[in-house]
């Protein structure tokens, strides 16, 4: 049986792993990135300087804009350190399993891009609406896959529940290569993309506002509440990637009742997997453009298919 | 007479009371207080009524030839503590907004008509026989109708849309009569135990089934019978929307439950799933409406079909699994379909009577002349967000509860259960998710463009807090969603014994849980209790995070980053439209948007512009196709057939004469 | 693709390896700011010679990009605006506004021999002067155009890297 201290020590454990990382996953990735570029690099650390810096900047308020725009800073942080303790990343039971399920933590997801939005409209710039506007578009249409790709894990388990998903492909590792997971975990991949705001669906490194998706809301933000939106949308990356890891690879993952080192020791390889998907993730950046907005659709039907497939899959192949 | 009894009677006198009250002493805290007793009555006979105490009663003498037959269940109880709450919420409400100037909604009709509209509320889920339903259901229908007509005089467009409300809501009347009545013959009598009681031939069942859905589904505002909804609600006044919107639309679903599943006791798998399809397509084509239009009522009426479509998606899948024998599946889709109504029915009083507050604020439904309330309508702005976070299915809002609930019903449904359940779930979850997901934009674009930013128009710069009634009517609405979002048992017990009315043979115990929702069989958890509360220390920490570490200087108030030119006028913000373009782009196909652009020249030359005019606008694309064609149809026919009536008496006796001639040759050929 | 990974490979680094810091003043600002400049860059008049040089010190082979420096889109965003050629009277405005609108500690880098004293601009009718004139210069970066090498030794003394 799951003990409290355990619970305890894995949700440190992931909290520490998702605020201390996910900066340091956001610069490996660039790292990776400039070095296939044919660049030096800033840096694995860099991200995190550029989070000491806004910490002391003066945070500014824009005239005309009031509690939305301030707490939405706040929303999107606390909604992905809800999920980070929520998801199993480091053991099978995730460790507040009460909490909610895998509707749950794409709903908390959700939640935090709609704060953004809102503050981006609580500007009331075009820029601002613009992005709000573009992120919902894309928010919307990315629901069906999810839930889809949900329902087809859910099948095999006979629940939502996240610690039972890992638990089964943990138990059966040849599950991997289904059709199931395959599909579904083909169909997840693009919706993270799409979710976390990276090529091709948005470019996070853009300057021009006419293509933004994520930055065109933060334009407005400065010091602190910038460092918070940066810091949640690397932890966002962190956290799903970590989630796509435990679903599809979850080797090396600690059961129900191992002690504190099998913790230590899933914490690691858990550091290595989002680490070689992050990179994968980078190296995959550097060959492609980003589409036009109208195409995302597309691509978003593309994966809702996929999604369908794993479904299909999942009833008819058993 | 139990107490639900007494309660039951006690809401009906208190709303004739109030209605007299209203007609002699036209101010408009009299009908207000009366209508808030009512509601309480009835509300609290509800929830007597499911906690188990059932009461029923034959008046002979009310009517002739029928009697009154009257029974209160659970279900019953359910939908009448709904339409009490809402009652109560919108007569608090009403008191302040009645007084609004130049609306003369405290005329005598207005006074005394919503108490009544109330009461006929609560007598329909109270009715035990199909005369005394149908009674019931008229007078709900007459009473709406004074209502919608309350402003007619002021504008135009009150009556067209009352005549749309009329004649559909007739319509399904109509239908309910025929297939009820055909349901009583069958069954040689029309009490409701009867018809329980009766066997009938499939066929027969199957007709009743069909004409009852039609009348049901026109009053739930399930599309194709939609039109009449994005019609009515934006131009009746507000606070009687909430009570359409959240309370009266309800009563078509109870209709469906009633005799689907209650009198004809469920029955083969294709009535669900046409239940259920009809569902569907109502979630997916009322949210599509509503994210690209910028009317707030019309928004919040198109989402009113949305919310019933997924309540009906619910209500299908829930006879789908008892037709194909799995009672413990349908038992949870039917508690899932009718916490779905409680639920909407919290948020949707509190979104209709929010833009209530700001049409009479500003003076203006057109999300594009809106913004800027966050600063002159605080309170308002507060309560329509909590109404927003609910209706986006979001947590911790109390639809994200349903939702839940729904969906763990259809992804439970077993691939050995043949082919049609294998094939439509995963269809349903799609559409579900995709209507989850426009609704996130649909509320983000009324909250953030009707709300925020700066004003677009002037009604939206000069508003003003609404007075202290309205917000209590609104805070009352917001207490409720919130409970419930917070504490789902504090409903479910309820709505599941509900559901046992139609499901007798369910497992108890399906959803059990306090604090976290845990389901029969499974590892399916959910505690919106501790997602709300680890949300809170989850901000609470990050907060504290950021005064310790980067609390080093002041904020500063800065002018908007105008890319250093001149200062953003209210112009160049995003507008309603503007926002759902990419999406309205993406469905381009369903939506069939219209544009018109007018280019007029110069006259000196063709390549000199003199004016452009751009036009656009997105058509109800089932009202363009279906309902346009056939009322032109009508139309020629009255025009063809108008040379039979020219006036003269003589003409008309012998129409008279040749029909009787006609009858007994017939009767003759036939006997 | 494979044609893509096979350039890749082939190149590898282009990045030159770094010069040695010239060891140089921080101004006050800068040191607060350790190691991370976002840069948001203003055109207040120039010929476009200088934005030439500073897209290669964001490229390959100079990689800015290394010693902490990066181009952001909004001044909200940034430490440092980048101010480049004389400032005409059509970007006089958008150049305080600009400045007003980055967050404190907040630095300007006046880049080229015009944004320092309007080259050949200087007095000209539709020139109102020197960046200097409009808002306070931290740093100035000489050169018509500056090389790349001078731009990021300028840059380095900033974030100190």
């Amino acid at each position: 049986m799951i003990t409290p201290v355990q619970v305890a020590v894995q949700i440190t454990v992931q909290i520490v792993l998702v605020v201390a990382g996910a900066p340091l996953l956001t610069g490996m990735m660039r790292q990776v990135r400039a070095r296939l570029e044919g660049r030096a690099g800033a840096g694995v650390l860099q991200p995190w300087r550029d989070l000491r810096k806004l910490a002391r900047k003066e945070p500014i308020t824009p005239q005309g804009t009031g509690w939305v725009f301030r707490l939405a800073p706040l929303v999107a942080a606390a909604t992905v350190l809800v999920v980070a303790a929520v998801v199993p990343l480091t053991g099978t039971t995730s460790p507040l399993a009460g909490v909610g399920d895998l509707f749950a933590v794409v709903a908390l997801l959700a939640l935090g891009s709609v704060a953004l939005a809102l503050g981006g409209l609580d500007t009331g710039t075009a820029f601002g609406g613009m992005g709000a506007s573009r992120e919902m578009t894309v928010l919307a249409l990315v629901e069906p896959t999810i839930l889809m790709s949900i329902f087809a894990l859910s099948v095999r388990v006979g629940s939502t529940n996240l610690g039972a998903i890992v638990t089964r492909t943990a138990e059966d590792p040849l599950d991997v290569v289904s059709p199931v997971s395959l599909f579904a975990a083909a169909a997840l991949a693009i919706v993270t993309i799409a979710e976390t705001g990276r090529i091709p669906m948005d470019n996070p490194a853009t300057h021009l506002e006419l293509t933004m998706i994520h930055e065109a809301m933060v334009l407005e933000y400065a010091g602190p509440d910038l460092a918070l939106i940066e810091w949640a949308s690397a932890a966002r990356l962190g956290v799903l990637l970590g989630l796509l890891a435990s679903l599809f690879a979850p080797w090396g993952i600690a059961g129900v009742g191992a002690g504190l080192a099998a913790v230590a020791l899933a914490a690691l390889i858990l550091v290595i997997k989002v680490a070689v998907l992050g990179a994968l993730l980078a190296a995959g950046e550097v060959f492609m453009a980003k589409l036009r907005l109208f195409r995302v659709p597309e691509l978003l039907a593309g994966s809702f298919l996929m999604a369908l497939l794993a479904v299909s899959a999942s009833f008819f192949l058993g | 007479m139990s107490l639900v009894g007494w309660l039951f009677a006690a809401a009906l006198a208190l709303c004739a009371l109030a209605a007299i009250g209203g007609l002699v002493w036209p101010r408009s805290w009299v009908a207000g207080a009366g209508t808030v007793a009512a509601g309480l009555a009835a509300a609290t006979a509800g929830v007597a009524s499911v906690v188990g105490s059932r009461w029923s009663a034959w008046l002979p003498d009310v009517l002739p030839l029928a009697g009154v037959r009257l029974s209160i269940d659970p279900l019953a109880g359910l939908f009448m503590a709904v339409t009490g709450g809402v009652s109560v919420c919108v007569a608090v409400y009403g008191i302040g907004y009645a007084r609004t100037p130049g609306h003369r909604l405290d005329s005598r009709g207005v006074q005394a008509a919503v108490p009544l509209f109330v009461g006929a509320m609560v007598l329909v889920p109270a009715a035990a026989s199909v005369s005394t339903l149908l009674l019931a259901w008229e007078l709900m229908a007459l009473t709406s109708l004074l209502l919608v007509l309350a402003e007619h005089r002021r504008r135009a467009e009150v009556g067209r849309a009352g005549l749309w409300y009329a004649v559909m809501t007739h319509l399904g009347f109509a239908a309910i009569l025929a297939g009820l009545a055909l349901f009583a013959a069958g069954a040689a009598g029309e009490s409701f135990d009867q018809l329980r009681a009766a066997e009938l031939p499939p066929g027969l069942r199957n007709a009743v089934f069909v004409v009852t859905l039609a009348g049901f589904t026109s009053k739930a505002g399930i599309v194709p019978l939609h039109v009449w909804l994005p019609r009515a609600h934006p131009e009746a006044p507000s606070h009687v929307s909430a009570l359409m919107s959240a309370a009266m639309v309800n009563m078509g679903c109870y209709g469906i439950v009633r005799v689907g599943l209650d009198l004809l006791g469920g029955g083969p798998a294709w009535w669900w799933l046409v239940v259920l399809a009809a569902g569907a397509l109502s979630a997916l084509y009322g949210i599509l409406q509503a994210v690209v239009t910028s009317d707030l009522k019309r928004l919040l009426a198109y989402s009113t079909t949305e919310n019933m479509g997924l309540v009906l998606v619910g209500v299908g899948a829930a006879g789908f699994f008892a037709a194909s024998r799995a009672p413990a599946l349908a038992g949870l889709a039917l508690t899932a379909a009718l916490l779905h109504v409680v639920n909407h029915a919290g948020f949707k009083t509190l979104l209709f009577l929010a833009a209530g507050s700001v049409l009479r604020a500003t003076g203006a439904r057109d999300l594009d002349a809106l913004g800027g309330l966050r600063a002159r309508m605080p309170h308002t702005t507060v309560l329509f967000a909590i109404g927003a976070l609910c209706a986006s299915a979001l947590p911790p809002g109390n639809a994200f509860v349903s939702e839940w609930l729904l969906l763990q019903s259809l992804i439970r449904v077993s691939p050995l259960s043949g082919v049609a359940g294998a094939v439509t779930m995963p269809l349903a979850v799609a559409v579900i998710a995709l209507s989850a997901g426009l609704a996130v934009a649909t509320f983000v674009k009324a909250f953030g463009v009707g709300f925020l930013a700066r004003p677009r128009g002037v009604g939206a710069e000069r508003a003003t807090e609404s007075p202290p009634s309205m917000l209590a009517g609104m805070g009352l609405a917001a207490v409720a969603c919130l409970a419930l979002a917070v504490v789902p048992a504090l409903a479910l017990p309820a709505v599941g014994s509900a559901a046992a009315v139609a499901f007798p043979q369910t497992p108890p115990g399906l959803v059990s849980g306090a604090v976290t929702l845990a389901l029969a069989g499974v590892r399916g958890v959910l505690s919106p209790l501790l997602i709300a509360g680890s949300l809170v220390v989850a901000l609470v920490a990050v907060l504290g995070t950021v005064r310790l570490l980067a609390a080093r200087r002041a904020r500063r108030v800065a002018r908007l980053w105008d890319c250093g030119a001149g200062p953003m006028s209210a112009r160049m913000e995003y507008t309603a439209t503007s926002f759902a373009e990419p999406l309205q782009r993406v469905f381009d196909d369903v939506l069939a948007p219209e544009t018109d652009v007018d280019v007029t020249p110069a006259r000196e030359s063709a390549y000199l512009v003199e004016r452009v005019a751009f036009h656009a606008r997105v058509p109800d694309r089932v009202e363009r196709r279906l309902y346009a064609p056939l009322l032109a149809a009508v139309d020629g026919v009255g025009r063809s057939v108008r040379g039979l009536a020219n006036g003269s008496v003589h003409r008309y006796l012998a129409y008279g004469f040749y029909a009787l001639i006609g009858m007994l040759v017939v009767l003759a050929v036939l006997r | 693709m494979p044609g893509l990974w096979r350039k890749i490979r082939k190149t590898g680094r282009v990045a030159e390896p770094a010069p040695a810091r010239v060891p140089a003043e921080v101004p006050a600002a800068a040191a607060e700011l350790a190691g991370s400049i976002q840069i948001r860059h203003v055109d207040a008049g120039s010929c476009n010679g200088c934005e030439v040089e500073i897209g290669s010190v964001f490229g390959p082979v100079y990689d800015g990009e290394r010693y902490g420096v990066r181009l952001v889109a909004s001044p909200r965003h940034a430490d440092a605006l980048l101010v480049t050629g004389p400032v005409t009277r059509n970007m006089e405005v958008a150049l305080r506004r600009t400045f007003e609108a980055v967050s404190e500690p907040r630095l300007v880098v006046a880049l080229g021999d015009c944004a320092r004293g309007c080259g050949v601009f200087a007095g000209a009718y539709g020139v109102v002067g020197a960046v200097g004139d409009v808002v306070p210069v931290d740093v100035e970066v000489a050169g018509c155009p500056p090389e790349p090498t001078a731009i990021v030794a300028a840059l380095r003394g900033l974030t100190g890297r």
